[in-house]
């Protein structure tokens, strides 16, 4: 099925948060602090305000205070562990470009100019944001220092780095550098105080529920005093997942000026304000015996964060459950530095170790002189070994037999830099990637109208990956109505809670609640008809009946028939609603291990003299669960290989340490794949349903399309050449 | 200032309703104004001081154009430094031509100026008087799609959507300039158009379905 909003999006008719245009908007443009590490001093804003159109310069010493600040964590509440960015709350500069100032005009080009003539003057400390030459400053997450049992500490199964002792084994660094989100919208909020306690924000987020009380608790205002509007997002990747300086920046703004004031952010400061994957470090260890049965992985990692906030992710976690091995060792520590907060990046943390790791796996297996699929299908698991689980459905196997069919994994020669096409050089590589499959709670509203079509609410949000389709579809099946006469809204805080989107969790969480809404709603039509003293469905039971087209009839006798619309008249009724929370309680799920699984497959042409690489061909295998749409999910499934390409070849901050600003901020510096870089990309998806995690049957796709991409590629850089780069991305310099 | 004419809005024809000979000689004594204020700095001072200055600014920075925009001709007064995307955006609330990097890297600006692709972020809006503009909101014709918008919903040619009106406006243009006779000169002729969801592939079928189907574009 194509896309519900796909006449929306190529008509240009649907709306991003920056386009909703309130009476008397002003805009706020935002000025960047220019030292990386101090305090303000100074700032000289005479030459703004006196600028045409100009309405209010807002800076820590005027802005109005933002109750949330100052207010204590409520004594119930754990500590947190840093705090984000409070924007104009002191002197304190943390990072390069943090929002030191706002200025608001009549027009953006009034607020632009005005913008470059705030200059302040710093006392500047020393920074530091060379992660390499830190890096032994890293410190184990507080969290983990608080509970023995988080995740995040060491883990050791076996015998501790017993890797070390063995005869065949291999041992390497891998350094991820920061890589951004880089969404093509720019990060935007039009803020409106449309009372003195009341805020409405049509804003750029992937929660619309967590923006909503994030902002409530910010403000000291009750929780319903706050909506939030996200009705279309123009990719996030992750970075919709966190509230930034820039939004409240905005609601100051209104506040202080008493109109809407729209703040859109330049591309520069998508590279400085609004997170990032953060900077790895990574050392992998492993050791195998001849005939390829793994005896022992150690994995480390160090991820930056900043000096005001504790950022971590799970990075660790394929090691523990991919494959089996006696002796496993996994230690995470993070990395404070003077640059703000990063955020989950599509895989997040899983897509930095998979790098390690699957490169490792094609390492090793070069050590064997084996097969590298050969050597992933020798040390497959069946069960979890890191909860010693069954796995709820595991089908990567397969997966990985159809990736090898279609991308011709035959032609693959074990021995590097042998195999050519004219001066260009060969190379096959594969990569694995795995996720959490997750659930989370949420809820649904679903109303049945007089003229027989459908609509259905969730706070839900759609970055890109066609969340209202598969919603229509979901309903669709449910209401047994053709998908034309069901409607799904969504991005808005009116509408019945649902998490964020992320984490590959919303078909399963938000399609469960749409399906139980569904299905509560034909219990209601059912009551209904079997109420009907005179109705021929007179005492029939909910089981009894079929749903279909529009209609119930009875299971046994098919042409006893009535519309739902009849229902709704013989009952008097304008339209029919039912509203359900869905939630991960199946007590089954504690017995088992449930994750989501991709392979990718890559075919990569290397020029010898040049270093110049090519991605000719790509083949992405899915174990997702039941597919809801094969189209979207597809497409979800092409772009994370592009993103995988990006990050393996050409995606890296670089960072002039000597004054801790991006060098990399626009597109011409930062390097995201266009048309030229990507392939064609099959996709493959073993489509079984595992009804464990939810009662779709669905698993999570957006993380999985992306982890694994990027040592799929580094490894078939390998076969080509014989050269093993384990420092992304790998550019032509890396190769010749 | 509340009680300043609100200059982000559409003028008609000549400031005040004046004709543009009339405007045109007003904004010569401003621009003379202004030039008095360049030599005797103390003055520019007090005249902001008394707010003069946004005023006699305001004034100055506006100039006259006509466009057609979509079949429909516009006469504007827009400042000289406004770029034809703040124009549609900000101004003419044609929000479907999209701002993603303002430095011509991301192609999802691109309009079609008197037939060409352009990047209307590195234009300025002046420098059009009297081309026409066709913006993604222009190119069905009425109810009926563009062959290109019914072939990127056919083949799902785009996911979050903010890059794809761009991406159809450098697709049409890329059929209409003959560079789309392999899906290799498709990716060369589009590699200015960033897809960050990354539905390349999906947008090559897109364009290689419309080039073959030979429909007019």
């Amino acid at each position: 099925m194509d896309r519900v909003d796909g006449r929306l999006k190529v008509t240009g008719a649907a709306k991003y948060s920056a386009e909703y245009e309130l009476p008397n908007m002003a805009y706020g443009v935002l000025v960047g602090s220019t030292i990386t590490k101090g305090r303000i001093k100074s700032i000289d804003t005479k030459a703004a305000e006196r600028a045409p159109g100009v309405i209010a310069v807002l800076h820590y010493q005027n802005a109005p205070k933002v109750p949330g600040y100052i207010q204590a964590a409520h004594p119930t509440e754990p500590k947190p562990v840093g705090q984000p960015h409070r924007v104009f709350y002191d002197d304190k500069v943390y990072f390069n470009d943090q929002p030191i100032a706002i200025v608001v005009a009549d027009t953006l080009e009034r607020a632009r100019y005005a913008a470059r003539l705030v200059k302040a003057q710093y006392e500047e400390d020393k920074h530091a944001t060379d992660f390499l030459k830190h890096q032994s400053k890293a410190i184990l997450p507080t969290h983990a220092q608080r509970n023995p049992k988080h995740y995040l500490n060491d883990y050791v199964k076996g015998k501790e780095d017993a890797y070390k002792g063995e005869p065949l084994k291999v041992e390497g660094e891998y350094v991820i550098p920061t890589e951004f989100h880089n969404p093509i919208e720019l990060q935007a909020i039009v803020a409106h105080w449309e009372a003195d306690n009341r805020l409405t924000v049509y804003d750029k987020t992937q929660a619309v529920i967590g923006t909503q009380n994030a902002f409530a608790k910010e403000w000291n205002i009750p929780v319903e005093n706050v909506k939030v509007i996200a009705t279309f997002v123009g990719g996030a990747f992750g970075n919709g997942l966190h509230t930034w300086p820039h939004e409240t920046a905005a609601i100051i703004a209104a506040k202080k000026v008493n109109r809407p004031v729209k703040v859109m952010l330049t591309r520069e400061q998508m590279f400085t304000m609004v997170g990032y994957r953060p900077f790895a470090w990574q050392k992998m260890g492993m050791s195998a015996t001849k005939d390829g049965k793994i005896t022992a992985i150690t994995h480390e990692a160090i991820g930056q964060t900043s000096s005001y906030e504790e950022f971590t992710e799970s990075v660790l976690q394929q090691t523990r459950m991919m494959y089996t091995s006696p002796n496993i060792t996994t230690r995470y520590r993070i990395l404070p530095l003077d640059v703000s907060t990063p955020i989950w990046m599509r895989g997040p943390g899983e897509a930095t170790g998979a790098f390690a790791l699957e490169s490792a796996m094609d390492e090793m297996a070069y050590v064997l002189k084996m097969d590298p699929l050969e050597f992933r299908i020798k040390n497959h698991t069946d069960r979890d070994p890191e909860r010693n689980l069954p796995w709820s459905t595991k089908f990567l196997t397969e997966a990985m037999q159809m990736g090898a069919e279609k991308i011709g994994w035959k032609n693959r020669k074990l021995e590097p830099g042998t195999l050519r096409n004219g001066e260009w050089l060969v190379g096959y590589g594969m990569g694995v990637g795995t996720f959490g499959s997750h659930r989370n709670r949420a809820s649904a509203r679903a109303v049945l109208r007089a003229d027989g079509t459908v609509l259905i609410q969730s706070a839900t949000t759609d970055i890109g990956p066609g969340t209202g389709t598969a919603m229509v579809q979901i309903a669709a099946d449910a209401m047994g109505m053709d998908p034309s006469k069901i409607t799904f809204e969504l991005g808005s805080s009116l509408f019945p809670p649902a998490p964020s989107q992320g984490g590959s969790a919303t078909v399963a969480s938000v399609g469960s609640a749409v399906q139980a809404a569904c299905n509560s709603l034909k219990k209601k039509l059912a009551t209904m008809a079997s109420g009907n003293a005179e109705s021929s469905f007179k005492g029939a039971k909910y089981e009894d009946l079929a749903f279909k087209d529009g209609q119930v009839s009875l299971s046994s006798a098919p042409n006893t028939k009535l519309s739902f619309t009849d229902i709704l008249k013989q009952q008097r009724l304008p339209e029919l609603e039912a509203t359900e929370e869905s939630k991960p309680d199946n007590p089954e799920r504690n017995k088992y291990s449930m994750y989501s699984f991709s392979v990718h497959f890559a075919e990569v042409q290397v020029h010898p003299l040049t270093g110049q690489v090519r991605v000719t061909k790509m083949v992405s295998c899915a174990d997702a669960g039941k597919i809801v749409n094969k189209k979207t999910a597809g497409n979800q499934m092409i772009g994370g290989a592009v993103g995988g390409i990006g990050m393996a070849l050409t995606e890296g901050a670089v960072i002039d340490d000597r004054f801790g600003r991006y060098v990399t901020k626009d597109f011409a510096d930062y390097h995201v794949p266009v048309h030229a870089d990507s392939p064609n990309i099959e996709v493959a998806f073993v489509d079984k349903p595992d009804f464990i995690g939810n009662p779709l049957g669905t698993k999570g796709i957006g993380e999985i399309a992306t982890i694994g991409v990027a040592p799929a590629i580094a490894n078939a850089i390998f076969n080509a050449t014989g050269k093993r780069i384990r420092e992304l991305p790998i550019t032509p310099d890396k190769l010749i | 200032m509340a009680e300043e004419k609100d200059f982000t809005q559409p003028q008609p024809e000549g400031e005040e309703g004046q004709r543009p000979n009339e405007a045109r000689r007003n904004f010569l004594k401003q621009s003379s104004i202004l030039t008095a204020f360049a030599l005797t700095p103390g003055v520019a001072v007090k005249a902001a001081d008394l707010k003069f200055e946004e005023k006699v600014a305001a004034a100055f920075e506006k100039v006259n154009v006509t466009l057609e925009i979509n079949g429909k001709k516009r006469k504007l007064s827009v400042e000289p430094r406004t770029t034809v995307l703040d124009l549609l955006r900000e101004q003419l609330h044609l929000t479907g031509t999209k701002k993603g990097c303002d430095y011509g890297q991301c192609g999802a600006c691109t309009v079609h100026v008197d037939g060409q692709r352009v990047l209307s972020c590195l234009s300025l809006a002046v420098m059009q008087d009297g081309k026409k503009i066709t913006t993604i909101e222009g190119l069905a014709d009425g109810d009926k799609l563009h062959p290109m918008q019914e072939a990127f919903i056919k083949h799902d040619g785009f996911q979050c959507g903010y890059c794809t009106p761009g991406q159809i406006m450098s697709a049409v243009a890329c059929v209409r300039e003959g560079h789309a006779d392999s899906d290799d000169e498709i990716r060369e002729f589009m590699s200015g158009n960033i897809c960050r969801c990354g539905a390349y592939p999906n947008i090559v079928n897109a364009i290689k379905e419309v080039k073959n189907g030979g429909q007019k574009v």
